[in-house]
């Protein structure tokens, strides 16, 4: 593993983006913050624009509305960037599978690297989902 | 060859790039521990810098190309100079240039206004609306930073360089050891959160209101510059006031601890204001400046004539 990859995982700057959320997710996201769970011991922080990003955190059902916005989104943002899908919606679109305005889970609009189900997930969750993942690589 | 040494490694160049990010883990670690929280390792600036440094630079369509790219370097290359104008003499590595106070406060506005080059130069509207705000403060907070320099140029008995200061401040005693001289130490304090772009004064780049201001369309490698910039004038700045203030540095003996502790005693009194107080608008921000602030110095100055 170069230099790079470890500055790499070891300064993920997230953007939040948030679809047609119930909530939940957000808050779980923002309890990621707080001192009880405190991401910024790996160098994590939340940033106001998505061309700082590293990480785009994704939660909430996609539909029509918002897939447009999404991808824009993610056309912005520096490569590389890992897509992280958190929450029921957003991994397989949960209980709003079947709505009408529905316009596919996540990763049907962009490439997503990490999956992160519940409803909400608990913020260890969260944090194991992300760590995992920089684990594996 | 000893001069060479001087401007790039110690307290030169290399020392400014060390102790800057040093620094600025310092006020993260303490923002941290303020609000309960464990906060960053020690190498977390490194990191954030060679991850800037490998990502993708994106150019918005608008930008102009030049003036968008070339901002940044700009900025680290003044906070550099900057730098090395204050370092050298304060570290007793003699320059031999009279009046360098004056080029000081000059050469300090220069990340500050290629702040707000590079943003109206990307096209961006939150970016000129941080740029238009920058500028503002920048308004608001230069006369005070130039009647602080003045009232110590007065106190120092007209010496217009950092060597004359630190020597009227060794032989007569810190200048914060008088009335004026505290109240000048609080308005200088104030000007340097503004000039770093901490709350109260992060109008210009609101990451909740205009999602980073003026930074908005930067990443990648310009980034990288930007926060170098930003990391060098966390140890320039905190090095002024100790020199214009706080009896400068003598590098003998337990005189390094003392140094050491003189520059984190600033920079924890800066951090401290930082996480105790909520960002003022950019109005209230220069009412704050122009006559609070102003009025504070001008008192000073009034008390210094006194004898205080």
């Amino acid at each position: 593993m170069g230099f790079k990859e470890h500055c790499f995982k070891k300064s993920l700057w997230l953007f939040h983006f948030g679809g047609a959320s119930c909530n939940n997710c957000d808050i779980e996201i923002l309890d990621c913050l707080t001192p009880r769970y405190d991401v910024e011991r790996f160098g994590m922080v939340l940033v106001g624009s998505v061309r700082h990003a590293d990480v785009l955190l994704v939660n909430g059902s996609i539909n029509t509305k918002c897939r447009d916005r999404l991808l824009e989104i993610y056309k912005q943002a520096p490569k590389p960037i890992v897509v992280v899908a958190i929450g029921a919606c957003g991994c397989t679109g949960g209980i709003f599978a079947e709505g009408n305005t529905f316009a596919g889970p996540v990763d049907k609009i962009i490439p997503v690297d990490v999956y992160i189900p519940g409803c909400p997930p608990k913020p260890e969750a969260i944090l194991a989902g992300i760590v995992n993942f920089l684990n594996k690589n | 060859m000893a001069n060479l040494a001087h401007i790039l490694l110690f307290p030169g160049l290399l020392f400014l790039l060390v102790a800057g990010g040093f620094l600025s883990w310092f006020d993260r670690k303490i923002t941290a521990w303020v609000q309960f929280r464990k906060g960053p390792p020690m190498l977390q600036p490194l990191y954030d810098f060679v991850k800037l440094m490998s990502k993708e630079t994106i150019l918005p369509r608008n930008a102009s190309r030049m003036t968008f790219l070339s901002a940044p370097i700009f900025s680290a290359a003044g906070a550099a100079i900057a730098g090395l104008m204050i370092l050298l003499p304060a570290f007793g590595v003699s320059t031999g240039f009279k009046g360098d106070i004056i080029v000081i406060f000059y050469v300090l506005a220069i990340p500050s206004l290629t702040y707000i080059i590079g943003a109206m130069a990307s096209g961006n509207p939150l970016a000129s609306l941080g740029a238009s705000r920058e500028m503002k403060l920048i308004i608001a907070y230069e006369l005070s930073f130039l009647l602080i320099i003045a009232a110590i140029i007065l106190k120092s008995d007209f010496s217009l360089d950092i060597t004359g200061i630190m020597a009227a401040q060794q032989s007569g005693g810190a200048f914060i050891g008088s009335v004026s001289g505290v109240l000048l130490f609080i308005a200088l304090l104030m000007c340097i959160q503004a000039k770093l772009g901490f709350v109260p004064f992060d109008a210009a780049e609101a990451e909740t209101e205009i999602a980073s201001g003026f930074l908005i369309e930067y990443s990648g490698p310009p980034l990288a510059f930007i926060k170098l910039s930003k990391y060098i004038l966390m140890l320039v700045l905190p090095v002024l006031a100790v020199v214009l203030l706080l009896g400068g540095f003598n590098l003998e003996g337990w005189g390094i601890l003392w140094a050491v502790l003189k520059i984190l005693l600033v920079v924890l009194l800066v951090t401290l204001v930082r996480n105790t107080n909520p960002r003022l608008t950019i109005r209230h921000a220069m009412k704050f400046f122009f006559v609070w602030m102003n009025l504070l110095v001008i008192v000073a100055i009034v008390l210094h004539y006194l004898g205080l």
